[in-house]
């Protein structure tokens, strides 16, 4: 990191004037055409999405593959898959903040709203896998006339429902507060211009925010002792994702070293979502290659290939304990799970997370766009897998051998997996349209840095 | 000091370009013996609570506090549902089974300490304020302004306005309400 702060942060040796400008044109101008036909196409397969999910509600569970033995399909899977690529969000805007990580300014506001979506487009699953998602306010607490009857705390699927919704709520919190002083600057330059109906939204989104220093003071603090919460809150909600797998006893699922696994999993795949948008960004929005420099991706690569061989430890570490342990059971699961029906889904998932990421060893291929943004693609198709292959390789062959079965995919289990990108990629691309893309007022103070006097 | 915020108050505000002459022209303003001024900034500037004689937030007293009581909610609601006003018995396990709450005890803790600082901040700046005063338009982009206040006892509108243009002030405004 010592060579990053020799550096500028921020290219193109920017005024704080600029920076404003830069990002706030963003905003006013009128979107690209490039942008419409991407919110067109994200919005078609958004549209696709909505079909799929009307018809798997309407109908019943019976359009996807779950059966017996495997209970738990594309819904879980997906459903971990896209918590998990929020994680990263909160890991650049709260523990980065927390650590005084600098280079996190330009890419932390981003990160987050990717965190908001992702969760979104998550919390949508598990609602679908309840069968009937009209009666999903069962999950929460509420005084009711039938006792009341409670929602049994013991058990980890509640523990999740607390845990999204907290993780939700505080990441929108977050993420808002981080953005009121933007709101400011955008409802000044609304009035600068004359222009009465930008003024009033973003001036009611600003809350009437001024800068006074009396007002930084309290701010400042808010947002550190938000990082300080955020930091245990994301490590707390894959863990207790993990739980659901780990505190059952089936074989493959019940080993300790779950969640640490799944966190170190989550900031891989959220890294390489990170890695995806910004490389879609800097093509499609050419000054924002000012600010999420060349510098910015490579560190993110680097977390990428850090948390990529922690995974692939968590991997080779499950394969030992199961013939550690001595259970035939746990053993049977893993030599299954690598050589039986679905060996293709194992070995997808270690090329993809364990072998690809390596090519980040060579500083040249670290730091080359293309190259980043196909690795970070591989790795985002290997986290799916690896989700796959813990939930569907132990369901599928348990205990006793009569309960054994194969799990398939249908129309429905594709439909809803590529139709939930098409929800994310449209509010993503609403976002980078209404809400400004880097943090002006974060970024302001870090101008200095590796500039002559200079902090 | 007392936050001052809600009171509509007028008082003098020069305008500075640069990020260090701000700085500056607070501290001094504070060796002047100023006390109640405030400073305008489009992003939180280094040093400048010190420089406007602001203490440490007291906020993290309340995130502690609304922790707490989240804690202790989730600890109570969880026993209370499990073990008293519903006892059901999941799979032989005790009904005040406390290491299986801790999830939600935790979470709780979290949301609870998390919103209740946000929202002490809110109504601790005074916020939402509709039509906020301005002074100019840039304070939010990249200007700064210095603030004294006309109830300060060292109060002198023409003289606070030559002395800010020597602090190097490019514009200096009589205002009814910052």
């Amino acid at each position: 990191m010592s060579d990053l702060l020799e550096k500028p942060l921020i290219e193109g040796d920017k005024t704080s004037q600029d920076v404003t400008e830069d990002i706030s044109a963003l905003v006013e101008s009128a979107p690209h055409p490039k942008w419409f036909a991407l919110l067109g196409s994200a919005k078609g397969l958004f549209l696709f999405y909505m079909i799929v999910v009307g018809i798997i509600i309407a109908t019943g569970m019976g359009t996807m593959g779950v059966n017996h033995p495997v209970g738990w399909g594309t819904d879980i899977v997906t459903f971990v898959f896209w918590v998990g690529i929020g994680h990263a969000g909160t890991l650049i805007s709260a523990v980065l903040y927390l650590f005084r990580q600098k280079w996190r300014t330009s890419i932390a506001r981003s990160a987050e709203a990717m965190t908001v979506i992702a969760v979104a487009t998550a919390g949508i699953f598990p609602i679908i896998h309840t069968g009937r998602p009209w009666l999903a306010f069962w999950l929460f607490p509420y005084p009711n006339q039938r006792g009341p009857l409670w929602v049994n705390f013991r058990s980890p699927l509640l523990w999740d429902v607390f845990a999204i919704s907290t993780y939700a709520t505080v990441s929108i919190v977050f993420w808002y507060i981080g953005l009121v002083p933007d709101f400011a600057t955008l409802r000044d330059r609304a009035k600068k211009d004359g222009r009465n109906i930008r003024h009033k939204v973003y001036g009611a989104l600003s809350l009437g925010w001024r800068g006074a220093t009396r007002h930084w003071s309290h701010y400042e603090m808010t947002y550190l002792l938000l990082a300080g919460l955020s930091t245990p809150l994301v490590l707390s909600v894959h863990s207790i994702v993990s739980f659901d797998f780990a505190v059952a006893q089936l074989p493959g699922w019940h080993t300790t070293i779950f969640p640490p696994y799944f966190v170190a999993g989550a900031i891989f795949s959220g890294f390489a979502m990170v890695v995806t948008l910004m490389t879609l960004i800097r093509i499609a929005v050419p000054v924002f290659k000012d600010y999420v420099t060349i510098n910015h991706m490579e560190l993110m690569n680097k977390v990428i290939m850090t948390t990529g061989m922690l995974v692939g430890y968590a991997y080779a570490s499950e394969f030992f304990i199961a013939w550690y342990s001595g259970s035939k059971y746990e053993g049977y699961a893993f030599v299954n799970r690598a050589f039986g029906p679905y060996w293709w889904a194992y070995w997808t998932m270690i090329t993809c997370n364990v072998v690809i990421p390596q090519l980040f060893w060579v500083r040249r291929l670290r730091r080359s766009i293309p190259v980043m943004f196909v690795i970070s693609i591989f790795v985002n198709i290997g986290m799916w897998f690896e989700r796959y292959v813990i939930t569907v390789t132990s369901l599928h062959r348990d205990f006793l051998p009569a309960n054994w079965g194969i799990f398939d995919l249908t129309f429905y289990d594709f439909g809803a997996l590529v139709g939930s990108f098409g929800m994310f990629f449209t509010l993503f691309l609403l976002y980078i349209k209404f809400v400004p893309a880097v943090s002006i007022a974060e970024v302001k103070p870090v101008l200095g840095v590796g500039k002559e006097g200079g902090h | 000091m007392s936050d001052q915020n809600s009171n509509n108050k007028g008082g003098v505000m020069g305008i500075f370009l640069e990020e260090s002459q701000i700085l500056n022209a607070a501290n001094k303003t504070r060796e002047k013996g100023f006390v109640d001024f405030d400073a305008i900034t489009p992003y939180p500037v280094h040093g400048m609570e010190e420089a406007v004689g602001i203490k440490r937030s007291w906020l993290p007293w309340v995130t502690f506090f609304a922790g707490a009581a989240g804690c202790s909610a989730g600890l109570w609601f969880t026993w209370w549902t499990s073990a008293v006003s519903w006892p059901i018995n999941v799979g032989g396990k005790p009904m005040w089974s406390l290491p299986a709450f801790v999830p939600i005890i935790f979470e709780l803790t979290i949301l609870f300490a998390a919103l209740a600082t946000v929202k002490t901040m809110i109504l601790a700046n005074g916020l939402p304020k509709i039509d906020p005063p301005v002074v100019d338009l840039d304070l939010t982009s990249h200007k700064f302004g210095l603030f004294v206040s006309e109830k300060d006892k060292n109060y002198s509108s023409s003289e606070l306005v030559s002395w800010m243009k020597e602090m190097g002030a490019v514009e200096v405004h009589e205002v009814s309400e910052y």
